[in-house]
């Protein structure tokens, strides 16, 4: 008799059809893109870009391969600890910066250093993280590539997968609160996307309404992990509906769908104060980091493919180049410049003193407790008794 | 009936207290936040007590927001009664029903400058705010936030409130004491009130206190325990435990639900003519060694009690440290009355509890040693 009843959660309606909703759709949700292969826009109606940023955006592109090329072989001459690279995935990192404001709120995963780079984290910065010296705003305490900066709303990177997640809501609640004329913005992983905390980050952010842009970094890898391995579903963009929160799913190596995209997302995000979940598709170029071989689990063509004929950058390049506003000259110039910058960082960094003792213990706590103080102690004799057993470089 | 018993005899005590015997309930140290020392008590319970905190908490700071699973309708112990109707649903409301997504939230919360007083509906269910699948908010997020930084970003604003502890029928996970677990992670405060006056007080400095903090809720107590307490605005210290019951032959500590059954032990001891000193550790990290030592130094013997299992409870990190600094002091070896090494067991509650004559047995064995 009844056509419908009003359930806990709204009316809905019955049917006398047995129907299962099916596990996918037949046809994979598409991929928004501007640029085609040869950087040529597919239409028209795309967010513009003026020539200042234009330029800026591939500078920082380059700025960012380079920067990764030469820490990477910092590590592998025995100077770095560990690193890990964002390469193939500049357009992710700089276009998603770009379409940002400054006072947007970042919390990253650990492979989006190219926001710090759009935000002018300086190559000096980097090194000084990367090193562990006393200029490290970490004080030496994170591996490296663990960047946090609180002048550039850059939370300070932690290694567990998604745990940013929750607490980008949670920030994105206080932005929401303090009536701020901007969002938040979280990265992770395709892996990331298998953790609780990104299930409940979502379900969250949709509940309380907060202005937050999830951004799904999804390269095909978590570590060795394939996505085939890592879920079933037609990646991370279908996941946003079952939770109440839009999507979109763009082609992460086109930098201008990737800054059309989340210029959107941010839009909407503050204006309409809801989540926007964003999947870029890219693919992770480098090994996961500097403890990983790649090439041990996924075809080397596979990877030249990616690295050569889908390069992020050389289709941008195709773009500006074609709008005149870059020329050989300048790049060279432009690579040069930056690789004397981070020469010279590394030098620095390499040679300024590591952080005091002292701050093995600070910032524990806001104050030292005495049984922080006790260990500093009983610390300080052994060092004095033992100097041999520990580091030249760090002043006790 | 065992159940029954045990709780009438917590009543019995409580009532106690309320005729005058003080000692369990002594405070010693008010200090009104705003200066007021002449303010008025009231009999009130500990949920009652924990109510009065959040709500001047609310009321003092425009920043502070109170969260949790079913909050918004005053919670199931009724701790946030009142809150969302006096302070909005903006400052005071539901979660969905996910523990590490409370915690998570809460600390991205704290971390842009507000006070983020989560509550987890039962401790039994703060494990996958703990560690749930290699996230573990608390441990690896909350607790590391400031120091990773180099004190860039901090969450000192975040308080996590949860009940704890035995309740009588409660089982597995009603009733858990977890407090060990959290006691090892450097970068949170741990604290637990034994009394309404106690949480109150003790709850408005964890709320201020500018690092994260875990606060145990008594659940047993809620109800049962009911004392005057001053209905202005005043904050007890951290990280100082209290001496509740002054003695020669034996130190007792203890925290929570547990001193009211180890102040009958000692009321028991002293028909026996052995004379207990009870100390209330009440922050159990960063923990007051010196109040603990002193007193092991005047009496010459240890003893511990807790609700959570003896192997790797909090009772051994303090006999560790109290044997480093009195050794030669003590006369006997410390004593441990704990939870046994068991999951909480429902029908055998009074059995797996560290009871009154557990505990008063422990003492006459550890003082004729």
């Amino acid at each position: 008799m009844f056509q419908s009843v009003d359930f806990p959660g709204g009316r809905v309606a019955f049917t006398s059809e047995m129907s299962f909703i099916a596990e996918s759709s037949e046809k994979r949700v598409k991929c928004y893109r501007v640029l085609d292969d040869n950087g040529h826009p597919m239409s028209s109606r795309f967010e513009q870009v003026s020539k200042e940023v234009a330029v800026k955006m591939y500078s920082s592109m380059v700025t960012l391969q380079i920067m990764d090329t030469i820490f990477y072989e910092a590590q592998r001459q025995g100077r770095l600890s560990f690193y890990l690279t964002s390469n193939g995935e500049e357009a992710i990192n700089i276009a998603s910066a770009a379409a940002l404001s400054p006072d947007d709120v970042v919390l990253p995963q650990y492979r989006e250093p190219g926001v710090l780079i759009w935000r002018g984290f300086t190559m000096q910065e980097f090194a000084n993280q990367c090193f562990g010296n006393k200029a490290d705003y970490g004080k030496g305490r994170q591996m490296p590539i663990h960047y946090g900066s609180n002048k550039h709303n850059y939370f300070t990177v932690s290694s567990p997968i998604a745990t940013q997640l929750p607490q980008a809501v949670g920030a994105a609640y206080s932005v929401k609160m303090d009536r701020r004329d901007a969002c938040v913005v979280t990265y992770f992983g395709d892996g990331g996307s298998s953790e609780g905390d990104f299930h409940a980050s979502l379900n969250f952010a949709a509940v309380m309404e907060a202005p937050v842009v999830f951004i799904c970094r999804n390269n095909g890898w978590a570590i060795s992990t394939p996505t085939s391995e890592q879920f079933r579903s037609d990646g991370i963009v279908v996941k946003g509906q079952a939770y109440g929160v839009r999507s979109i799913r763009v082609d992460g190596n086109d930098a201008l769908a990737v800054y059309g995209a989340i210029h959107a997302a941010r839009e909407m995000a503050i204006r309409e104060q809801r989540p926007i979940l964003v999947e870029a598709l890219t693919y992770r170029v480098g090994h996961h980091s500097t403890s990983d071989d790649s090439t041990k689990y996924r075809p080397a063509d596979e990877i030249q493919r990616w690295k050569i004929s889908r390069n992020p950058l050389a289709r941008f390049r195709k773009w500006i180049e074609r709008n005149g506003w870059l020329n050989d000259e300048d790049e060279s110039e432009l690579r040069d410049n930056v690789r004397k910058q981070l020469l010279h960082a590394i030098q620095v960094a390499e040679r300024t003193e590591k952080p005091p003792l002292e701050d093995l213990f600070t910032d524990v706590y806001d104050h030292l407790p005495s049984n922080l103080q006790e260990q500093e102690k009983l610390l300080r004799d052994t060092i004095e008794k033992h100097p041999q057993d520990y580091p030249a470089g760090v002043p006790v | 009936m065992a159940n029954c018993l045990r709780r009438f005899g917590r009543l019995g005590l409580i009532s106690k207290a309320k005729n005058g015997k003080r000692e369990l309930y002594s405070t010693t140290s008010v200090s009104p936040a705003s200066g007021d020392n002449t303010s008025s008590t009231k009999s009130i319970n500990l949920f009652t007590a924990v109510n009065q905190a959040l709500h001047i908490a609310l009321d003092s700071d425009p920043r502070s927001y109170v969260f949790g699973e079913d909050v918004g309708f005053g919670g199931v112990f009724r701790c946030t009664t009142g809150l969302a109707d006096r302070f909005g649903k903006q400052r005071v409301f539901n979660t969905p029903l996910c523990e590490q997504g409370i915690v998570g939230f809460a600390i991205g919360l704290a971390a842009m400058d507000n006070r983020a007083i989560a509550e987890i509906q039962f401790v039994d269910y703060i494990y996958p705010a703990f560690d749930q699948a290699g996230d573990i908010p608390i441990v690896n997020e909350a607790a590391k936030f400031r120091y990773r930084s180099g004190n860039q970003f901090n969450c000192g604003g975040l308080t996590i409130r949860a009940p704890y502890g035995a309740v009588g029928h409660g089982g597995h996970y009603h009733s858990q004491s977890p407090e060990a677990f959290f006691c090892h992670v450097p970068g949170i405060k741990v604290v637990i009130p034994r009394s309404p006056r106690q949480a109150k007080g003790l709850l408005l400095s964890c709320i201020r206190d500018p690092n994260p903090v875990v606060f145990f809720e008594p659940k047993w107590l809620y109800r049962l325990a009911v004392e005057e307490v001053p209905e202005n605005d005043y904050m007890l210290p951290l990280s100082e435990a209290e001496v509740i019951r002054e003695g020669s032959d034996i130190t007792l500590v203890g925290w929570g639900a547990q001193l009211s059954i180890m102040a009958e032990a000692c009321v028991e001891a002293e028909k026996d003519g052995i004379s207990c000193e009870l100390i209330d550790l009440r922050t159990l990290l960063p923990w007051d060694k010196e109040t603990v030592e002193a007193s092991v130094k005047k009496t010459g013997r240890l003893l511990i009690s807790h609700e959570a299992p003896v192997t790797g409870g909090f009772g051994a990190e303090i006999s560790a440290s109290i044997v480093e600094r009195c050794f030669l002091r003590l006369e006997a070896p410390v004593a441990r009355v704990c939870g046994l090494d068991t999951p909480f067991p429902l029908v055998f509650e009074p059995f797996y509890m560290p009871t009154k004559n557990k505990i008063l047995d422990a003492i006459k064995a550890t003082v004729s040693y």
